[in-house]
């Protein structure tokens, strides 16, 4: 490979968006130029510092009532407000949910190249029957009462924190299948967001520090802590489904 | 009904990406308000064109929608930001860099004080270079997906974000320059 061609290549690169065969040649172009290495640290550089101190801007709260009232959706006297809200829930859980099966589908039955299209073609045939999905078999913002309801119900005891203190208050939980197994569903909210988190015994006891995972526009942080594996799924920006991790994980330590 | 059930769809797979939409729009007009009222238009074209949905990325559907309203609405009040004192064919990817500071890019980039003169370059940054950093580095979006956003070839964003980039970090270090000289 020569300069031009792994100079056009370097953006791709940097933001692993290349196939193994270009990223291999490119690689090895990289050993043997210190130019082209120098331009690739200056990309590599940038990019992490705009991802994690960039401003990220967040919608001013009144500016959501304004879309309600401005948007036919929220005609008034056609859905009442609190069904609505709740409906909206359920729904926007199920998507997080049926995007968490589908990329556990993804993850465990195929080849990563493979998963990719097999998941993506999970969840787009999923979107639209996401409706009509239930979300909460028990409704309750306290720990006391979702943690009981899950004995009887599971071969295990998961942990159950509310974090409304930190923004993210706990709504309810199911139960869910998911990796061949029943597994503990805990929903959360974050503004208008669902934040699924699935919980289930881990396969082996090692602890494993939380990976993210961006698929369509959803992220995915994955952790093992004390024998338990969990899943948190949302449609929220990356900085504040680790703000919900973090905070989760901290409960667990206290 | 139907009405109804097309409110719910809108309220499940669009609306959840309201702070996506105003981030996009805060970066590219610079302004916290012009930003509310392009966020407000671009979702009441999305609910009209919701229709023409299927199923793809709500995400990147929205800001495609959010970046067209950007470039009417910048065309009709300010129609300088829309003028780039770049062109990128003259400054090809694989020539020498200029530009290329001298000091060592983790170096310029890791300070607090640096940090704010990163969001203050990338404001600066003209509209379709800022335009790409944003969906990438921000947004998160693949590269075709920002492809499909900003309808330019997948190579497009590709020398865009390389370009970018670049400004970027020669706008840092000529920013640190200028307060270490006091200006």
């Amino acid at each position: 490979m020569e300069c031009r061609e792994a100079r056009e290549l370097l953006p791709a690169h940097v933001d692993r968006e290349l196939g193994v065969r270009e990223a291999i040649e490119i690689d090895r172009h990289l050993q043997g130029c210190p130019a082209c290495r120098a331009d690739y640290a200056d990309q590599q550089a940038v990019r992490a510092a705009v991802r994690n101190h960039g401003t990220y801007f967040t919608a001013p709260g009144h500016l959501e009532d304004r879309l309600r009232t401005a948007l036919p959706a929220s005609a008034p006297g056609r859905v009442p407000p609190g069904k609505r809200s709740w409906s909206w829930l359920n729904a926007g859980a199920a998507l997080a949910m049926v995007l968490a099966i589908a990329w556990s589908v993804g993850l465990y039955l195929t080849l990563p190249t493979t998963g990719d299209r097999l998941a993506d073609e999970v969840v787009a045939a999923h979107v639209r029957s996401l409706m009509s999905s239930h979300v909460v078999d028990v409704v309750s913002s306290s720990q006391h009462t979702v943690k009981p309801w899950f004995d009887g119900k599971l071969d295990f005891a998961p942990p159950v924190y509310d974090l409304s203190a930190d923004g993210f208050p706990l709504i309810g939980g199911r139960l869910d299948y998911l990796d061949r197994r029943p597994v503990a569903a805990l929903v959360y909210r974050y503004r208008l967001h669902t934040i699924n988190l699935f919980v289930a015994p881990a396969t082996d006891g090692r602890n494993v520090v939380p990976q993210t995972l961006s698929r369509q526009g959803y992220r995915i942080v994955s952790w093992t802590h004390a024998g338990m594996a969990f899943w948190a799924v949302s449609d929220v920006e990356s900085a504040q489904l680790n703000r919900f991790t973090d905070a989760f994980q901290e409960r667990g330590a206290s | 009904m139907v009405e109804q059930t097309r409110s719910r769809r809108f309220e499940v797979i669009v609306l959840p990406h309201l702070d996506a939409a105003y981030n996009l729009a805060r970066w590219l007009t610079r302004s916290d308000h012009d930003a509310e009222d392009v966020v407000q238009e671009s979702f009441l074209r999305a609910y009209r064109f919701f229709d023409g949905f299927h199923g793809e990325s709500g995400r990147a559907w929205l800001l495609g929608i959010v970046r067209n309203t950007c470039y009417t609405w910048l065309h009709q009040n300010r129609k300088q930001d829309l003028l780039t004192p770049f062109d990128e064919e003259s400054h090809s990817i694989g020539s020498a860099d200029p530009d290329r500071p001298s000091n060592n890019p983790e170096a310029i980039l890791v300070r607090n004080d640096e940090l704010r003169l990163l969001n203050r370059a990338l404001t600066t940054l003209p509209l379709e270079f800022r335009e790409v950093v944003v969906l990438r580095d921000l947004e998160d979006l693949s590269y075709k997906e920002i492809a499909e956003v900003s309808a330019i070839p997948i190579g497009t964003v590709m020398s865009r974000l390389a370009r970018g980039r670049k400004m970027l970090l020669a706008c840092v270090g000529q920013l640190k320059r200028e307060s270490d000289n006091g200006v």
